[in-house]
């Protein structure tokens, strides 16, 4: 393993060690102090000492591995995924050091380890830069885009603590707010069970060969990483001891891509509801316990706060930057790539939050939902867009 | 209809809040927070509705219909992102049945409503330009009121302002003179502005950050306008050009002002034995990894009067790639495109198959060829007919689909002296077949002999004279941004009622920070903190008769 993966696994350890000590900090008893008095404890002081050494690491690998290839380490899924969970990590070191709120690192930093766990999913290996992306734009558009993506996905965090805090989620009834709360858990949970069953595969060097015939109606040959539910058009198995496919798909639809996508919300279905069945109560409730002295005004608070900041950071690195860059290189600063739409719903998605909340009757439960919406368009922009729209900015 | 407060300011008709001494002028009796949005200054939108321009203007003002549209462009946007746009589909293909064939019923729902080329629609200019309206509309709206309203705000606050503020609180001191200093001290240290009259205090600290929304309003407009330039004659050029190597080519879109030379062209591509990159290159989908793709460009540009024999004077010499273009006056030529490997020259050997002799061989230039080519003996071949991309049409005639040469075919003519018939030969790429008018045996017999390849550069020529104002445009909506962001505007006061200390704070955004610097006040001073009203006083859709 290079010495840049090794820094990021120990970054990795250190963000789940900062967890655990937040998540101690806001369920753990109260010190006192010698005059005997409740002065709180010192383990979100921990916290943030693990996490800021968390980011350090995270930086050092971030920075070998630039050294290595010779340009910022943001060009491929894995890179930017990873790139996104420090950047994240960062925006909650600075947002933590205004508003010292223990309990937005437990829910935060899970956020962080999600994403690199995600990003080594795809090829972690070093890909060089193909010429459009040989200058220093790359670094400035990116950098900044990337670090007000984290900055916004700190006001999710601070909205799901909101929704969680306030909204009864241990009624019998679903209501469409205890639904939402637990949409988002299953989220979570997919992408961490997706995460586990990828790395064991990959562990044991699954692979399943396939000779099909494509949608030119052409032979070729396909590799499943996964065991295929979902098999080729005409799939023929080559490799020995796999699975036979349970359903043969048509030409026209991406197989493996199918196939990889019903594993993963298969995967967090089945890991969703043994928990449900074990526990017998909703996943929210299970993180209820961590937010129970939470002020909620002060995470609206600090959603918004971190909108505030990370905004203008958007609209300066993924649309000023981003459009100085589209001049130079693809001749025209605007073209309507997906990406670039996309970049323009986010930035359209927050100026909306931040003129609705000019209205006190959309300040509170109304923004933390907004928030949540906002981090999954993030969300979209970052992977359905890359890895499902073709455009210019595919890759991985 | 204006209205006088009791303080002796006249305010105009609407205003929910003394432009002067801060007394709630719309519900004086009630002991509700006060809504602070634009200091409860009147606005032109809530004064006027009787004219139709009134209509029209409260329309485009409501921050409701704002964030309307906001959302509906949004949405349309994504629905242009299911499917490709039009300007992505490949070449050749016709949308109609693009779409269909592609994507399937969906696709055809997709072409029929117009989505294949959404962001050209009227419908999605027409969203653009009310969203445009309603920013200038808006701001005016807002703007002006505004402003008047700080900049007449007096220190000395009415009562009920005071106790309507979210942050309140009263504390007896004794001595107050002393407790004032203190506290004015302090804010001074924070960096606020301390004014004082009749003995209360007024700390501000960032109202030019109030200004941010409307200068960043600004920029967008500024921004907006500069792209609608480009519907302009004279503004823009998107042209695209393709040069052979060693070729000289007009550069469309400059009426013939200038020409460009393809000197050579340079591919390379990343070594697959990469120490660094070689895993990543083979865990890749991709085939092939470009490393760099360069045109040496020379631009030229006619000299002399007009006419036949206008020579061409050398302007400028570049070498073209992605990320580094050729500019020259208003233009630019980009590198965008290539292709490898064309066909630029065949030759061919002539065999006389009654002597069995070689007569010799000849080189046709396939983007230029001549009409004759002598052979050694004195022959002549004559080309009768040339294909540069030959294909049999519906009536299984040979022809051309165009004049690029990637499968060319000849009819190759010949004379046989002996008997004055004419020999027709057909030539292409593994083709080789007698067509000559009488059918018979043909004395000549032609072979490929070689051929020679060249690259092409697929350039694009641009020129935007809309950047200069979208650049200022964005450079000003981006300070207006930092400016209403990055700063709260925040105001504490200070009154001294009977022997008490009054305290009300307001702050346009982030509540905790304003209450850190109200706890440096309480921590040093005999002011105790105040109460955060909202806590009791909170109530859901108090404002929301808002626009």
């Amino acid at each position: 393993m290079s010495l840049s993966m090794i820094l990021l696994t120990i970054a990795f350890f250190f963000y789940l060690v900062a967890t655990v000590l937040y998540a101690v900090s806001v369920t753990g008893r109260k010190w006192r102090n010698k005059e005997g008095r409740v002065t709180g404890n010192n383990w979100g002081l921990f916290g943030y000492i693990t996490a800021i050494g968390g980011l350090v690491f995270a930086l050092g690998y971030f920075v070998t591995r630039w050294i290595t290839v010779g340009f910022a380490p943001v060009s491929n899924m894995f890179e930017y995924l990873t790139f996104f969970g420090i950047t994240l990590s960062l925006a909650f070191v600075i947002i933590y050091g205004i508003y010292r709120s223990n309990v937005l690192g437990v829910i935060t930093l899970p956020v962080v380890m999600l994403m690199i766990g995600y990003a080594t999913v795809f090829v972690t290996d070093y890909q060089p830069l193909q010429p459009a992306l040989q200058t220093y734009w790359l670094e400035i558009h990116v950098l900044t885009t990337g670090l007000a993506q984290g900055i916004l996905a700190v006001s999710f965090g601070a909205g799901v603590i909101y929704l969680l805090r306030t909204i009864d989620l241990k009624g019998k009834k679903m209501t469409k707010r205890t639904f939402g709360v637990e949409f988002i858990m299953y989220t979570f949970m997919t992408l961490f069970a997706f995460i586990v069953l990828t790395n064991a595969f990959n562990a044991f060097g699954y692979e399943a060969q396939f000779a099909y015939v494509n949608e030119f109606e052409e032979p070729a040959e396909i590799i499943y990483d996964l065991p295929p539910i979902f098999g080729p058009n005409e799939g023929e198995l080559l490799s020995s001891d796999r699975m036979e496919p349970w359903f043969e798909m048509p030409d026209w639809i991406d197989s493996d891509s199918l196939n990889t996508t019903a594993w993963a919300f298969g995967s967090g279905l089945v890991l969703f509801g043994a928990v449900r069945l074990i526990t017998r109560r909703r996943i929210g409730t299970l993180l209820q316990p961590f937010v129970k002295r939470v002020n909620p005004d002060l995470m609206d608070e600090i959603s918004y706060r971190a909108i505030a900041i990370g905004f203008p950071l958007f609209a300066l690195g993924g649309l000023v930057f981003a459009m100085i860059w589209a001049q130079i290189a693809w001749t025209r600063f605007w073209g309507w790539d997906p990406k670039e739409v996309w970049a323009l719903i986010t930035f359209l998605f927050y100026a909306a939050y931040l003129h609705l909340r000019l209205n006190r009757s959309w300040q509170g439960e109304p923004s933390a939902w907004l928030a949540v919406v906002g981090f999954a368009i993030i969300m979209i922009n970052l992977i359905f867009v890359n890895l499902v729209i073709a455009g210019l900015h595919s890759y991985a | 209809m204006n209205q006088k407060c009791e303080c002796g300011r006249v305010n105009p008709y609407g205003t929910e809040v003394c432009g002067s001494c801060g007394k709630p002028l719309a519900d004086p009796d009630s002991n509700r927070l006060l809504n602070m949005r634009y200091e409860g200054a009147a606005r032109r939108s809530q004064i006027y509705s009787t004219s139709i321009i009134d209509k029209i203007w409260n329309f485009f003002s409501s921050v409701k219909v704002g964030i309307g549209i906001i959302i509906v462009t949004l949405i349309a946007s994504s629905l242009g992102t299911i499917f490709p746009q039009e300007m992505f589909m490949p070449p050749g293909e016709t949308p109609e049945v693009y779409y269909e064939e592609e994507y399937g019923g969906l696709g055809q729902v997709y072409y029929a409503f117009g989505l294949h080329n959404m962001y050209g629609s009227w419908w999605y200019m027409l969203l653009i330009a009310a969203l445009g309206v309603s920013i200038i509309v808006a701001s005016i709206d807002r703007f002006f009121p505004l402003y008047k309203a700080l900049k007449s705000q007096r220190v000395t606050r009415h009562k009920s302002f005071m106790k309507r503020q979210r942050i309140f609180g009263t504390t007896r001191v004794e001595d107050i003179d002393h407790t004032f200093q203190e506290a004015q001290d302090l804010l001074k240290k924070k960096r606020y502005n301390i004014r004082e009259e009749n003995g209360h205090i007024l700390a501000e600290k960032n109202r030019w950050a109030r200004w941010g929304p409307y200068v960043n309003h600004i920029g967008l407009i500024i921004f907006l306008i500069g792209a609608s330039l480009r519907f302009f004659p004279g503004m823009y050029v998107d042209e695209n050009m393709w040069v052979r190597e060693g070729e000289t080519e007009v550069v469309p879109g400059t009426s013939g002002d200038y020409y460009v030379e393809n000197q050579g062209f340079t591919y390379e591509e990343f070594d697959e034995d990469d120490e660094i990159f070689a895993d990543g290159m083979e865990a890749s989908a991709a085939i092939q990894f470009e490393e760099t793709f360069r045109t040496d460009a020379v631009l030229y540009t006619p000299e002399g009067p007009l006419g036949v024999d206008q020579e061409l004077e050398e302007v400028d010499r570049h070498p073209i790639e992605v990320n580094d273009a050729f500019h020259f006056d208003d233009y630019a030529l980009y590198q965008v495109d290539y292709k490898l490997d064309e066909l630029k020259e065949l030759s061919f050997e002539v065999e006389d198959t009654e002597t069995d002799e070689v007569l010799g061989s000849f080189a046709v230039d396939l983007n230029d060829p001549d009409d004759t080519y002598a052979l050694n003996n004195g022959e002549e071949v004559r080309i009768h007919s040339y294909f540069p991309n030959f294909e049999m049409n519906d009536e299984g005639m040979p022809t051309t689909e165009n004049d690029v040469p990637d499968n060319p075919a000849f009819i190759f003519e010949m004379v046989n002296p002996d008997t004055e018939a004419l020999d027709h030969t057909f030539l292409g790429i593994q083709a080789n077949y007698n067509v000559s008018p009488d059918q018979e045996e043909n004395r000549y017999a032609f072979s490929l002999d070689g051929f020679d390849t060249n690259d092409l550069t697929g350039l694009t020529v641009r020129k935007d004279n809309t950047i200069p104002y979208l650049s200022v445009g964005g450079a000003i909506f981006l300070i207006g941004l930092v400016q209403g962001s990055y700063w709260p505007h925040r105001r504490i006061w200070l009154q001294r009622n009977d022997g008490e200390v009054w305290l009300a704070a307001h702050t346009n955004k982030h509540w905790a920070p304003l209450k850190k610097d109200i706890d440096a006040i309480t921590k040093e001073t005999k002011i105790t903190t105040p109460r955060d009203q909202i806590d009791d006083e909170y109530e859901k859709g108090e404002d929301k008769d808002d626009s």
